[in-house]
């Protein structure tokens, strides 16, 4: 894999017209990952679902080439309807357009980081491919004061000109004090086989709002992994929802500081899964000064040969006193080839905390279903109405009315 | 100065610290194949009791010592350890308690296990090792009128091979992880229970173990069979003297419970701990496992951790047998520098299978612990389930509580449910148990033993007052 990886490392530096600097950077990401190569699963993050095989059995060439100098052709059906909001369109790995129409224009900036050394302290190998081999690199930055008036929505897309390549995003935003932005991340892809590699930064400046949204519910066959690094200062709020459904596979990794005193993070999934999916959650919350509060809820329907995990650690320092931290995963296996794992970890170093976790797996439950169908429904439409409340308690989480109706249009499900 | 504060008063230090002067028998120093047939042939083995050995070690020196874990320790030279150490008075197995010398029956006596006197009152039956081999056996002949076998594993390979022959290494294989095939390849002794079929064991059976000698490390070896319809409740406790270097205490308990068998397993584990700035103390990496091995089995774990600078153990139980029952209760404390690493693996392989954990963790001082699981249920395992609760209490901002476990559900008529939480001890209760008169100390007690009691409820009687006192004593000094 190393040679491939430095001919097609090679071949971008020849089609796209990188400056010196840029070359020098990218190279020591490029080295670091070779020298790590794909995370497996002796590391315990990577211990459930192994992504290095995953791949090798997915995309049996993977290429890491991508040609940035051909624009790709935009094609609306993809577009959300019934909700005003600016776009982010990402096709075949080339940031497309941005577009802030809807917005006041001086109160939002994107900023070309491409040159600037953007180098992300982590172990995650898979950070180290991303800053390589990414294409542009913008930081959106939401000033003082100003809330969007229309969500975001990032369309994530691929056509057929693209097949068994690692297609690299990378997105920073800061959100400048009281500001707030919601973010929908939207998948549509069409084309096999490739393996989508997302980072996002955040960084929250005090009492600033973030709502992030991603929305993978169509069936596809790539490989998906998403990391969101998430900074907060003194009261700010992160909401961020999942819906892992539609690809192969998904790991979705969300890092959280709270850096500051009054700080929250919310986190919310649900995991719908059919045929052969696996798909991953895994949350870092580290409570890392007084008085701050995380919620996490993730909920999982498994149909056959399907596997969802849940690693969730809830990290408190010994500084971050009067923490409040909470922890609930909740599984309903449909099938017998179906299988759900988790690892709901406390590691805490303060003594004036209220933290819990809990983790219940099982099948649907045959006294509901007896009740239901004494009262005349089928057996299927038990089994649909129970599941509906099941998830349903999910999504009502979402704070954004308009968003959560989105959703539940989306998911399919009903009040 | 009431009764339970001279309690504490005298037990404010660790009192089992005491050395006992006596003449050892060691193995020449370090770790190779002559100290294994040295310590093969000075116990008399046949011959396929050193093969197993040597295929311990074979598959040793392939292994890398684990190093996953929470705590972390410094490096252990693996050589410059004795793997024998025997009273000299052993050279011949005395025939009786009276030929044993009087300085270990005094040591024993020190402990508060009087060996003579338990022969003659009815009570438990002891087998106590010291450092590397069993002293002594009491009850001998009331056991041996039930058929049950109750001796030292020496004892057992020399009188039922085809037992242990049968049994051993079946549980934990010697091609395990490191310090289980360390234990395989070096274990000097250790407690045999056979129970027979059908027969309830009619008095708990007990093993004091205690490490005296330094730079040795304590390698035992247990094995319990019960046999179909049977039951037994077993009981084991163990101290070292204080020491400045740490030892190791690296032992091997496996369980075997056949049809309709039932093994209640208690712990009361007071190793040396270390002193109040962590130097010393005792590193118990001890590898339990047990399997259920026929229908409606059932093997139970009950635990009191206090001792030990680090604990690092997770008692685990098999459920192969269709119906069969795993359960686990654990109280661990942590205080000063100590470090605990321990918890519980419940394997569902059989259907109807059930397993139950509750754990709790204190943790006081600068000290750090641990709670670290897994449920496995596997896809065969049809109509299995599982309740884990573990709830952790930290004491000061200096400790730390943890908790990670590992749930794996692979079969959809299963449920696991778990649940945990971490909390300290409410001013609320304080001021409550205050205000009717107890002294803060006092009421930290009180309110930890309410906190353990589904634990302590668990342990045999004789176990549970001690272990309650235990409790008390290692918390010792953390309040305030």
């Amino acid at each position: 894999m190393s040679e491939q990886l430095q001919s097609d490392f090679d071949k971008i530096v020849k089609t796209s017209n990188l400056s010196n600097e840029e070359i020098r950077f990218k190279k020591i990401f490029l080295d670091n990952f070779k020298k790590k190569g794909f995370p497996n699963r002796k590391q315990e993050d990577w211990k459930f679902l192994d992504i290095s095989q995953i791949i090798k059995k997915n995309i049996s060439d993977l290429s890491f080439f991508n040609d940035y100098s051909q624009s790709n052709k935009i094609d609306p059906s993809i577009f959300v309807d019934g909700l005003e909001h600016n776009k982010i369109i990402f096709i075949n790995g080339r940031i497309e357009k941005i577009d802030f129409n809807l917005e006041d224009q001086n109160k939002i900036e994107i900023i070309d980081e491409t040159k600037k050394d953007i180098s992300f302290d982590c172990e995650n190998s898979l950070i180290d491919l991303n800053s390589a081999f990414t294409d542009k690199i913008f930081k959106i930055l939401i000033k003082k004061n100003y809330s969007l008036k229309k969500p975001l929505i990032i369309y994530h897309s691929t056509d057929d000109k693209i097949k068994s390549t690692n297609i690299n995003l990378r997105l920073d935003f800061e959100l400048g004090e009281n500001s707030c932005l919601k973010l929908i991340d939207y998948f549509s892809n069409n084309t096999a086989k490739n393996f989508i590699n997302i980072f996002y930064n955040f960084n929250l400046e005090s009492n600033s709002i973030l709502k992030n949204y991603k929305i993978d519910k169509f069936r596809n066959n790539n490989l998906k992994y998403s990391f969101n690094n998430i900074e907060q200062n003194n009261n700010s709020v992160s909401e961020t929802f999942i819906l892992s459904a539609g690809s192969d596979y998904i790991k979705n990794e969300i890092n959280c500081n709270l850096n500051g005193e009054y700080s929250s993070a919310f986190i919310n999934g649900i995991f719908s899964l059919k045929e052969n999916q696996q798909h991953e959650i895994r949350t870092t919350i580290n409570h890392l000064v007084e008085n701050t509060k995380s919620y996490q809820l993730i909920k999982s329907v498994l149909g056959k040969n399907s596997k969802s995990v849940y690693q969730g650690r809830i990290f408190v320092s010994s500084k971050a006193q009067k923490t409040d931290g909470y922890q609930l995963s909740k599984a309903i296996l449909l099938d017998e080839t179906s299988e759900f794992n988790a690892k709901p970890e406390l590691e805490i170093y303060a003594d004036d905390v209220k933290c819990s976790h809990g983790s219940a797996s099982g099948s649907l439950n045959e006294d509901s279903i007896f009740y239901l169908m004494s009262r005349g429904l089928s057996y299927q439409q038990s089994k649909e109405l129970l599941i509906n409340g099941f998830l349903l308690n999910v999504i009502e989480k979402i704070t954004d009315s308009e968003i959560r109706n989105l959703i539940k249009n989306i998911i399919g499900v009903k009040e | 100065m009431d009764t339970r504060e001279k309690d504490i008063e005298k037990l404010k230090d660790y009192k089992y610290g005491f050395t006992t002067d006596i003449e050892n028998i060691r193995a020449p120093k370090g770790l190779n194949e002559d100290v294994i047939k040295f310590i093969s042939n000075i116990k008399k083995e046949p011959q396929w009791m050193l093969d197993f050995r040597l295929k311990a070690y074979e598959r040793l020196k392939s292994l890398k010592e684990p190093n996953w874990q929470k705590p972390k320790y410094p490096k252990i030279d693996y050589q410059d350890l004795y793997y024998y150490s025997a009273p000299k008075s052993m050279g011949d197995k005395p025939k009786s308690l009276d030929e044993l010398d009087p300085k270990l029956l005094e040591t024993y006596k020190k402990l508060g296990i009087p060996l003579q006197e338990q022969a003659r009152l009815n009570g438990i039956a002891v087998d106590a090792v010291f450092d590397s081999v069993s002293v002594a056996t009491t009850f001998k002949g009331e056991l041996t009128k039930h058929g049950i076998i109750f001796c030292s594993m020496s004892e057992a390979i020399q009188k039922y091979p085809d037992l242990v022959k049968r049994y051993l290494g079946t549980v934990i294989p010697v091609t395990d992880h490191f310090f289980a095939t360390l234990n395989s390849a070096v274990f000097t002794d250790g407690s045999f229970v056979y129970i027979p079929e059908g027969v309830k064991c009619p008095m708990e059976l007990s093993t004091y173990f205690r490490i005296n000698a330094s730079e040795t490390g304590q390698f035992e070896r247990t094995l319990i069979i019960a046999d179909k319809g049977s039951y037994v409740s077993y009981l084991e406790g163990c101290t070292a003297p204080m020491r400045d270097e740490n030892q190791l205490h690296a032992a091997n308990v496996e369980l075997i419970a056949l049809d309709d068998a039932e093994i209640k397993y208690s712990t009361v584990q007071n190793w040396y701990p270390g002193d109040e700035n962590g130097k010393g103390g005792i590193y118990n990496f001890v590898t339990k496992r047990g399997l259920c091995k026929g229908t409606n089995s059932k093997i139970s774990w009950t635990q009191v951790e206090t001792g030990s600078a680090i604990t690092w153990k997770y008692p685990s139980c098999i459920l192969k047998g269709d119906n069969s029952i795993g359960e686990f209760y654990s109280i661990a404390i942590t205080n000063n520098h100590q470090k605990a690493d321990t918890g519980t693996k419940m394997i569902h392989l059989g259907k109807n299978t059930k397993s139950k954990i509750i754990s709790k963790g204190i943790s006081a001082g600068f000290s750090d612990m641990t709670y670290r699981g897994l449920v496995d249920i596997n896809s065969k395992a049809k109509n299995s389930s599982n309740y884990t609760q573990c709830d952790s209490l930290l004491m000061g901002n200096k400790c730390g509580a943890h908790t990670v476990p590992y749930i794996k559900n692979k079969n959809f008529d299963s449920n696991i449910a778990h649940e945990a939480t971490t909390s300290k001890i409410s001013e609320e209760q304080l001021h409550y148990c205050q205000q009717r008169g107890l002294n803060p100390e006092e009421a930290v007690g009180l309110i930890v033993n309410g906190f353990c009691k589904e634990v302590l409820q668990q342990l045999p009687m004789e176990f549970a007052v001690e272990a309650q006192k235990l409790v008390g004593i290692s918390l010792e000094g953390s309040v305030g």
